[in-house]
């Protein structure tokens, strides 16, 4: 599924990354805890957390995740938004609950990886 | 190649850059991206580690044509038992380090998994040092 499709079901909001979004994804993830995230070996992986701090976006880039969702309303800082543009990321913020994403992306085909 | 990295403990805006240098570093030496990522995650955990626990820290890091070999070695309060700290799910870890998503417990064991060897030595009351080796063909 692309990225700009996610944004649609979502009905959530780019801040970083717009010129990516027909960018493919196939597999998704949702935690708030980021050694969770450093255990993850797939590839191309949707970050779904509630999880909003320059640490998120560290984790993602040691783990080769470019696309992660904020979730539960938690807002990008600036920093955040640099560091994530200075690795090519896209990051999306969305209103609904964890719950809620990961069910309409797992509905919409999005896969778990375990 | 040698590089050295000086780490603050409690500055959490800043961990994590020694280990995005490393990565920067071992792209352009054209590392297997997995290798890499198997690196950069072990290094992560650990410079966290000094940050959430120690006052400060050093990382030395040396590569040659088959291994990358990293030192960290911090001041701080040192590890009791660790036996019991490299169990999954053990942690001291502050509600502040729990804040930025880290103090599970999965630290040390994850840096383990992620390395080829990987040994902890700490002097309690006074520092901790973690030594990893990663092979490039393993």
């Amino acid at each position: 599924m692309k990225i700009r499709e996610v944004v649609e079901l979502l009905n959530a909001r780019v801040v970083s990354g717009h010129e990516r979004l027909d960018n493919e994804v196939e597999y998704g993830f949702s935690s708030d805890l980021m050694s969770d995230v450093l255990t993850v070996e797939t590839d191309n992986l949707l970050l779904l957390t509630g999880l909003a701090n320059v640490q998120t976006i560290r984790t993602a880039e040691m783990s080769d995740i470019n696309k992660i969702i904020f979730v539960r309303r938690k807002k990008a800082t600036e920093e955040m938004i640099s560091l994530a543009a200075e690795n090519d990321m896209i990051l999306i913020e969305c209103d609904y609950s964890m719950f809620k994403t990961s069910g309409i992306l797992f509905k919409s085909g999005i896969k778990p990886i375990y | 190649m040698h590089f050295e990295f000086h780490v603050e403990g409690g500055n959490f805006s800043k961990a994590g850059s020694a280990s995005s240098q490393l990565k920067k570093i071992l792209k352009q030496l054209n590392v297997d991206p997995k290798v890499i990522k198997k690196v950069v995650v072990a290094l992560y955990e650990a410079e966290v580690n000094i940050v959430a626990h120690a006052y400060q820290g050093d990382i030395f890091i040396d590569i040659d044509t088959e291994k990358i070999e990293i030192k960290l070695i911090d001041e701080g309060p040192g590890i009791e038992n660790i036996e019991l700290a490299m169990q999954q799910g053990y942690s001291t870890a502050s509600s502040k380090v729990r804040e930025m998503g880290f103090g599970a417990g999965m630290g040390l064991p994850n840096i383990k998994n992620n390395c080829d060897k990987m040994t902890i030595s700490s002097e309690v009351g006074k520092s901790t040092t973690v030594e990893m080796i990663t092979f490039f063909n393993n």
